[in-house]
């Protein structure tokens, strides 16, 4: 297996974009692409793009050979492939683009990511987000996905020493380093209080506990790491790819609070990279809700069980902190488009580790972990990256 | 839900018919036809269930997709059948505080949703506390 190196990355601002269609935002996110890459698009090999529910949301499947099409590579015949595993699909494209170039049947390959969720009315899209979870047991009775991660968020509180406060401080915390992202969906500082204030929508969970609806693209380019250096001055290496699945349903986790596949997936990853979470410099994790930054952080190994509560209220998650947790404003504030946001991860990353995040930057950050969940933690997938 | 999807389902959805794998005697509500323990040598028949368990955990829906909006608020909760199994259901409460973990559940027959515009309802099991009946 050869090294893999990301030579580019591109996003579109995150945000409602009634004025800009679904091909559109993919080809926005892959032009700012190739041009970080300095990069035509005549040298791709190949496509992977992640998309959760273009079914849904646009009415558009064979999502993989219209961006392709659309992006003028029609003639050229490349290979393009869709990749669906929820909000996890854009974490998978990556992962597959990864292993065709590790592998050295591509060169140079296009991992992208795009959701187009504001064409359709809010309760259409909160059904086609409840897709993610099981249909036919979970759906049928009337869960949403706030309802599910709701259900974590209530297990977690009676068992673990977490205030209603300290969860609203993640919101807070995101929302912080939003504002200091210019693709970000919301630039507005928030409080404590606009937290506890904002409405219920599934107990204990509020309005600003949930990440929003979103549309926006991303795109990054790998290349061999041997050749990095013809595109980049500052190659971002691979330095582990993990995934790992889990039951569909919430109800049949071995443990409520825990996502055991986040757990696996990150295991998997700090072996290939031959790392300890002690050497991660700063993560981007899976906030759809409140409660899923908190179980991340102690399901990747940055505390114990039933400390991230107290992690976050004494700041060591924030952009100075210990263990800086979503830089980018997490998909609490920088916007969650389903399908880009496991790309947009892995481009915060990238902006961090070359030292270009302004305003947000962490201070001499050299290694970078991401975490994408699918559904409540059915699909997981973790990379860790490092200054080439 | 397409009608021949929910029809398919209707014993289990009506009468909490699971499965059991009679090899190791787990049982599966919702119902498995492979058991993942014993994998090929499981032998997997059906298996009716009690209505009878606890909550294990529970949120209160306050914005639900369009076919559940005229029945908010409700509980919705993990409850852990007596037979072993945990699945997702809806607790049928005269207050929605009135939700608790740990609280006793038994399985009645509602009205479960109502869908599309020709208003096809579906029905199923829902779960009430489970309270002794006074003297």
């Amino acid at each position: 297996m050869r090294d893999v190196a990301v030579i580019g990355i591109g996003c579109t601002t995150f945000g409602e974009k009634w004025e800009t269609s679904f091909r559109d935002l993919f080809l926005e996110a892959g032009a700012l692409a190739l041009e970080d890459a300095q990069l035509s698009g005549e040298r791709i090999d190949a496509l992977y793009v992640g998309n959760m529910s273009a079914g849904r949301f646009v009415e558009q499947e064979h999502v993989g050979a219209l961006i392709a099409d659309y992006a003028g590579m029609a003639s050229r015949h490349i290979p393009s492939t869709r990749v669906e595993s929820a909000c996890c699909s854009g974490s998978l494209a990556f992962r597959q683009a990864v292993i065709a170039v590790a592998s050295g049947l591509e060169e140079i390959v296009v991992a992208a990511g795009v959701e187009k969720m504001t064409d359709v009315e809010t309760s259409i899209s909160v059904d086609a987000l409840a897709a993610a979870a099981d249909r036919e047991w979970e759906g049928f009775v009337g869960a949403t996905f706030p309802g599910l991660y709701a259900m974590i968020a209530t297990d977690y509180m009676h068992r673990y020493p977490l205030t209603r406060e300290q969860l609203a401080m993640v919101a807070v915390k995101n929302h912080y380093n939003g504002a200091r992202n210019p693709i970000a969906q919301f630039h507005s500082e928030i409080t404590v209080d606009t937290v506890l204030r904002s409405p219920l929508v599934a107990d204990p969970l509020r309005l600003f506990d949930c990440s929003p609806i979103t549309d926006g693209a991303a795109a990054v380019i790998l290349a061999p790491l041997e050749r990095a250096r013809e595109f980049t001055d500052a190659p971002i290496k691979v330095l582990a790819t993990a995934q790992a699945s889990d039951t569909i349903a919430l109800h049949d986790r071995r443990d409520i609070s825990t996502l055991d596949a986040t757990v696996v997936a990150a295991r998997r990853a700090y072996e290939m990279a031959g790392l300890t979470p002690a050497a991660i410099d700063l993560v981007e994790v899976h906030d759809c809700f409140t409660i899923a930054e908190i179980c991340a952080i102690e399901d990747l190994g940055f505390c114990a069980k039933g400390e991230a509560g107290r992690l976050t209220e004494e700041g060591e998650t924030a952009l100075n902190g210990r263990i800086p947790v979503n830089t980018s404003g997490g998909l609490k504030a920088c916007g969650h488009p389903v399908g880009a946001t496991g790309i947009k991860q892995v481009a915060e990353i990238v902006q961090q580790l070359r030292g270009d995040a302004g305003r947000r930057q962490v201070d001499g950050a050299e290694i970078g972990m991401t975490q994408n969940v699918g559904g409540t933690g059915a699909s997981v997938a973790v990379h860790i990256f490092g200054r080439a | 839900m397409s009608v021949p999807r929910f029809w398919r389902k209707i014993p289990q959805r009506y009468n909490l018919i699971g499965t059991q794998c009679t090899s190791c005697e787990r049982r599966f509500y919702p119902p498995r036809s492979f058991c993942p323990d014993c994998r090929r040598s499981g032998v997997i028949e059906p298996y009716r269930f009690q209505g009878k368990g606890e909550v294990v955990t529970f949120t209160v829906i306050r914005s639900a997709s369009d076919a559940f909006e005229q029945q908010t608020p409700f509980v919705l909760a993990i409850i852990r059948l007596d037979e072993g199994p945990r699945v997702t259901v809806q607790v049928v409460v005269e207050d929605v505080s009135e939700a608790r973990i740990g609280m006793r559940v038994r399985s009645v027959f509602r009205r479960i949703g109502t869908e599309g515009e020709s208003g096809v309802i579906h029905y199923g099991t829902k779960f009430v506390p489970d309270v002794p009946y006074a003297e």
